[in-house]
């Protein structure tokens, strides 16, 4: 910050510290009170755990069982990896085909496609359920399927975008040299894809990570629920409600995410940022 | 190339158009048609005409309400996360030491699930208000307030990040020329470096607005609408039209119609306004 006065220095940082107790307080709170017993919860959310509230780890087994959260985290895991290794293997595919064709069918396949990212859930969400019912794939396995289709928007535009900054010659070399477009396609453009796939796949796994109501009508609170249907279910159910379960959910809830970032930070914020501009 | 691209047409965009077309495209078709319809299960769909439509704002004044809702609830919410993002990243662009480390902090809410960020705050919203023997849900103005308070807290860190790199864009040689012109540094923020961003400000100010129509899982979590259904919002009021009465599943639909204009409306708004700004550079 050379060229700022150094009092004005000294209040940027101090408002900046301020800042950053205020965005990590929240989180830092419901950590605290995950080991606190559960009716002290409410009462002194702001208090330390002491000898008398602490509980140890009572609230994370009780969270867990009362939710079958380490089912809910395999079946999220499950859910949004393959979710998201199919999108961007399948959508990169029709992305680089619709760029690259001029014709009608692929001129209205892009459209009706980008329609969708501006379609709002609600919309489709009965029919969609429905849908997903009758033809069985309300399973883990099924869901992948919904996704390919949903997530189609975003990555289809972002592909698209992509495929027209790479120069026409290197695939037409590729088919003069005898590949088919099959060859083509795998040997030398999804190499180049590389970086917008990275970009996709963040952006994706952002989403389905953390989405909460199409899984929840697909796939309901049956033994494949996903952490955030555990996280509602646990909460919006009947009968008095668990606080320290409660906290020890988010807690756990949270971990996951704060790992996901710590690896792949750079990618994130550049995800973002293309995401953005693109969007 | 592109005689024998076409012939592979299959191959290339089947399992997307097929995945596309159950996922989104029959369901949309169906939709439309259902919001002029009675029914339970779709398979004993009745044709009712624009009857639906009619129910969906005069059956109490709920739609409307939430819709009101929304609206207040996008322009307080847009307003503030712009502003403070904006100034985090003119603060965090000058190079100060730990500047990596803020900006870590304030984005890392975003990864936060929804559902999880409402259980989240409306833990702290409950105990603040306690002393005062109250409750989020006491008054709508307390679930108005968390949830600006709330989406502040996601979005913040996301924004920061686009101006930051919108700011970091602005090319050196303007900001010096304006320095050795004499200009401040708060004249070379408003005549130099706003304008230089003004793409990313019309992506921000979008991305926020379509995000706060559109929000779900935090009003669902936070305060599921209460008291009453005064501090519903436009996507929960619709899904509780759905779910909530049986029987209303046409209304349901005929808003959620309703719901996609007003978002779609939004969209074509930003569309519209990038390109001018693409003529213009």
């Amino acid at each position: 910050m050379e060229g700022t006065k150094k009092p004005a220095k000294v209040l940027i940082y101090i408002l900046l510290i301020v800042l950053s107790v205020l965005f990590i307080a929240p989180v830092a709170i419901i950590l605290m009170n995950s080991f606190k017993g559960r009716f002290f919860i409410s009462d002194n959310t702001f208090a330390f755990p002491n000898a008398s509230t602490f509980v140890g780890i009572d609230n994370y087994v009780n969270g867990i069982n009362k939710t079958d959260f380490l089912n809910a985290f395999k079946n999220s895991l499950f859910i949004t990896v393959c979710s998201v290794l199919v999108i961007v293997f399948f959508n990169s595919m029709a992305a680089w085909y619709i760029t690259r064709t001029k014709t009608a069918y692929s001129k209205i396949l892009y459209y009706l496609i980008i329609f969708s990212m501006v379609v709002p859930f609600q919309m489709v969400m009965f029919t969609m359920s429905k849908m997903a019912n009758m033809m069985h794939l309300d399973n883990p396995l099924g869901i992948i399927v919904i996704y390919l289709g949903y997530g189609a928007g975003l990555s289809v535009f972002m592909f698209g975008g992509f495929v027209k900054s790479i120069p026409l010659e290197i695939e037409e070399a590729a088919m003069i040299d005898g590949c088919n477009p099959i060859q083509t396609y795998f040997r030398v453009v999804f190499p180049i894809l590389k970086p917008i796939s990275i970009t996709v796949a963040i952006l994706e796994t952002m989403w389905i990570w953390n989405d909460y109501l199409l899984p929840y009508l697909v796939l309901g609170t049956s033994e494949h629920k996903t952490i955030p249907i555990a996280v509602q279910y646990l909460q919006g159910g009947y009968g008095s409600k668990d606080m320290g379960a409660l906290m020890a959910l988010l807690v756990l809830a949270i971990i996951p995410v704060v790992i996901f970032y710590a690896l792949c930070q750079k990618n994130i914020i550049k995800g973002i940022i293309t995401g953005a501009v693109k969007g | 190339m592109q005689k024998a691209l076409k012939k592979y047409f299959a191959f290339f965009t089947f399992p997307t158009l097929i995945a596309f077309t159950i996922a989104f495209f029959l369901p949309f078709i169906v939709g439309i048609f259902l919001s002029f319809a009675k029914f339970t299960t779709v398979l004993d769909a009745q044709w009712v005409g624009l009857g639906n439509y009619v129910k969906a704002f005069s059956d109490g004044n709920d739609f409307l309400n939430a819709l009101w809702f929304t609206v207040k609830f996008a322009v307080v919410s847009v307003i503030t996360e712009n502003i403070i993002a904006f100034f985090l990243a003119v603060l965090l662009t000058r190079g100060g030491r730990g500047t990596n480390f803020f900006r870590t902090v304030f984005f890392m809410p975003n990864l936060i699930g929804g559902i999880v960020l409402g259980y989240i705050w409306q833990t702290i919203f409950n105990a603040v208000l306690r002393p005062y023997a109250m409750t989020l849900t006491t008054n709508a103005k307390y679930g108005f307030w968390g949830l600006v308070i709330l989406m502040n807290w996601q979005m913040i860190g996301y924004m920061m990040v686009i101006y930051i790199a919108g700011i970091q864009n602005v090319p050196e040689e303007l900001i010096d020329a304006a320095k050795v012109d004499g200009a401040s540094r708060s004249q070379t923020l408003w005549n130099v470096t706003v304008p230089m961003v003004m793409p990313s400000i019309t992506i921000c100010l979008f991305l926020t607005l379509t995000n706060a129509f559109k929000l779900f899982d935090q009003n669902l979590a936070l305060t599921n609408g209460a008291p009453g259904k005064s501090s519903e919002m436009l996507a929960l009021n619709i899904y509780n039209t759905f779910y909530g009465t049986i029987g209303f599943e046409g209304v349901g639909q005929a808003k959620a119609v309703i719901f996609t204009i007003i978002v779609a409306a939004i969209s074509f708004l930003q569309i519209r306004a990038t390109r001018k700004k693409e003529v213009e550079n």
